[in-house]
């Protein structure tokens, strides 16, 4: 394995703090990029061929280029740390050991765009991970890294952090645009992107942590060094948050194109108590499950997709043999229902139908014709049919667990009359029930 | 690491009517500093009263939308739809247990079904003690160290049914 990059001061005493950051040679890209023009900021992280870490893999670089340059109005810089896919925790792990690395990356991003202000939308459970980004840009302020005039280059900038308040839809970048402005997290129509018309009406760039992370150590080796890492079109070290039946779950760092058998069996130690591996989520619950056989599909973008699934955020949720596929399924479809914001009929019925289709079926009252009606309502409320991708994010489970599993949604139906319902645990769609229920 | 600090939770009749006072008007300025649109302040402020008063009383709504000029019906639905502002007052302690898949290969239904029997309490219910308020919630992007449980802001993760007794009683006998 090569030594880490992102995670290059993990177990570090003291790793949040500026100093350490700076013996590590933090900040000294940022005083690159100032010495330099935004085009040619903006060149280097295009040369990089770095995709967006948050689960959608766009090019960065790109999404930066398309900020207009002659516009009077005010641009806005976001950072994306709403972390809300389920099995994905690495944003969480950069902020809790490098605080820095992330402002840094912020700082060169504005500075590329023209950005004077930059908001940190940070999910609202994590209130230690605030505080020490707080923390953090205090620090960064006294020592002109923030702030007016930054190392004496004439540039200012000013970061703030805005706490969400419990929404996973406010990761999708136009929901949390609205939340920023103080309003539910609703999806926006696209076009308009958001590098045209962002956040108060004015050209906004919104990345993700882990993304943002990766862009100072751009900066100091150049574009050419990254994307000498990973693979040809999916460049760079990549963070995987590994979660559920391994033995040693965590957050790993690997160049891009590790397979899933290395990132299993070596950095996490293998299958919890030995068991076999019965399937995995390779890149947060969003994307489609696979089966154990593909185990040895690459961790990059094109292999991924090529298995039928996403990199998405990396988050690899394992599974063993002893998981019954039809309660994984109806736990992630909770999720999603949960989430929904309400905006589109496809999704919000969808969502809430599949749910009730799927615990039935799990209770032992499966009827014959409720895999057909989940294959209907996949195709119902995906590929367009939403505003945002969250359609897309709860019917690519069902699809993908009725591929690969189908047979265990068969065979529940077909003892439905002899099972005893309710061997495994039963959990409320929603916790607010009681506004419902009225 | 640190005790977790019970919430101080105002109750119906003290934050029936609300006005803020010199300090959170000084954390108000501070805060519409940051946006060039003062209803961007909306869900910050909220954080504020949550913060100071423990939920969002119908009360603070109506305050928070005068300051801001914004409607109520407008505050109210913003509210609703997060999840973590509280529109009832919760016990001292808000056990927010994770109960997404991650959590939930690791076991986490055994946490809950102990929960719910050594409380007496159901998801969205208090205990007798007014102590602990149990609710379910969706993934708090900790899952490598599941099952987690986060109580007030404090996320306590790799818990076990033995842990769980353990952090109960030191937090019942604070």
């Amino acid at each position: 394995m090569t030594d880490p990059i992102l995670l290059r001061a993990r177990g570090l005493k003291n790793s949040r703090s500026l100093s350490t950051y700076q013996r590590l040679g933090g900040y000294s890209a940022l005083e690159k990029a100032l010495s330099t023009t935004p085009a040619e900021v903006i060149d280097e992280v295009k040369a990089s061929g770095i995709r967006g870490r948050g689960g959608a893999g766009f090019p960065a670089g790109v999404k930066w280029g398309f900020v207009p340059r002659d516009t009077v109005k005010p641009k806005y810089m976001i950072c994306n740390a709403d972390e809300s896919e389920p099995g994905t925790f690495k944003d969480r792990e950069l902020i809790l050991v490098d605080p820095h690395m992330v402002l840094e990356g912020i700082a060169i991003a504005s500075y590329a765009i023209g950005a004077n202000t930059a908001y940190i939308y940070i999910r609202g459970e994590f209130v230690d991970e605030a505080q020490i980004l707080a923390k953090a840009i205090a620090e960064a302020r006294r020592k002109k890294f923030l702030g007016e005039d930054i190392l004496c280059s004439g540039y200012d900038l000013d970061v703030h952090i805005h706490r969400g308040a419990g929404a996973y839809i406010c990761g999708e970048e136009t929901a949390l645009i609205e939340s920023i402005e103080g309003k539910r997290g609703l999806p926006r129509l696209k076009p308009p992107f958001p590098a045209v018309v962002g956040v108060f009406g004015c050209p906004t760039v919104v990345n993700n942590v882990e993304t943002l992370a990766c862009v100072p150590h751009i900066l100091e080796h150049g574009g050419a060094w990254f994307a000498g890492i990973g693979t040809e079109r999916s460049t760079g070290p990549k963070l995987f948050c590994v979660s559920g039946h391994v033995e040693r779950p965590g957050v790993y760092e690997a160049p891009m194109g590790i397979t899933f058998r290395e990132i299993i069996e070596n950095l996490c130690g293998g299958m919890r108590g030995g068991r076999k591996l019965k399937a995995f989520i390779p890149g947060g619950s969003s994307a489609p499950v696979l089966p154990a056989d593909l185990i040895d599909t690459a961790a990059d973008f094109e292999s991924v997709a090529q298995a039928g699934s996403m990199l998405g955020s990396g988050g690899l949720i394992v599974m063993d043999e002893t998981v019954d596929m039809v309660w994984a399924l109806e736990n992630l479809l909770v999720f999603y229902a949960h989430e929904s914001c309400g905006q589109c009929t496809p999704c919000r019925e969808g969502s809430d139908w599949a749910v009730d289709i799927v615990r039935r079926i799990r209770s032992g009252y499966g009827r014959p014709g409720d895999i057909e009606t989940l294959h209907r309502i996949a195709r119902f409320a995906s590929q367009g049919m939403t505003i945002c991708p969250l359609g897309d994010a709860f019917c690519g489970p069902i699809s993908s667990f009725l591929d690969h599993f189908g047979h265990e949604f068969e065979e529940a139906i077909s003892k439905a009359s002899s099972m005893p319902a309710k061997t495994l645990p039963i959990l409320p769609v929603r916790s607010d029930r009681e506004l419902f229920g009225r | 690491m640190t005790m977790t600090s019970p919430l101080v939770v105002a109750s119906a009749n003290e934050v029936r009517d609300v006005t803020f006072d010199r300090a959170m008007e000084a954390q108000i300025r501070g805060i519409l500093k940051r946006y060039p649109d003062p209803g961007a302040a909306l869900l910050p402020v909220l954080w504020l009263c949550q913060d100071r008063w423990g939920w969002i009383s119908p009360g603070m709504m109506e305050a928070v939308g005068q300051r801001l000029d914004l409607a109520p019906a407008f505050v109210e639905g913003v509210v609703s739809f997060y999840t973590m502002y509280q529109r009832r007052p919760p016990g001292k302690y808000l056990l927010q247990v994770c109960t997404t898949l991650s959590c939930q290969l690791c076991d986490t239904s055994a946490l809950v079904d102990h929960l719910k029997q050594k409380l007496n309490i159901d998801f969205g219910e208090t205990s007798a003690d007014g102590l602990f308020t149990l609710i379910d919630v969706q993934c708090l992007g900790a899952c490598g160290e599941a099952p987690v449980i986060q109580i007030n802001s404090d996320y306590h993760t790799d818990l076990t049914i033995q842990k769980l007794d353990v952090l109960l009683d030191q937090l019942a006998g604070q």
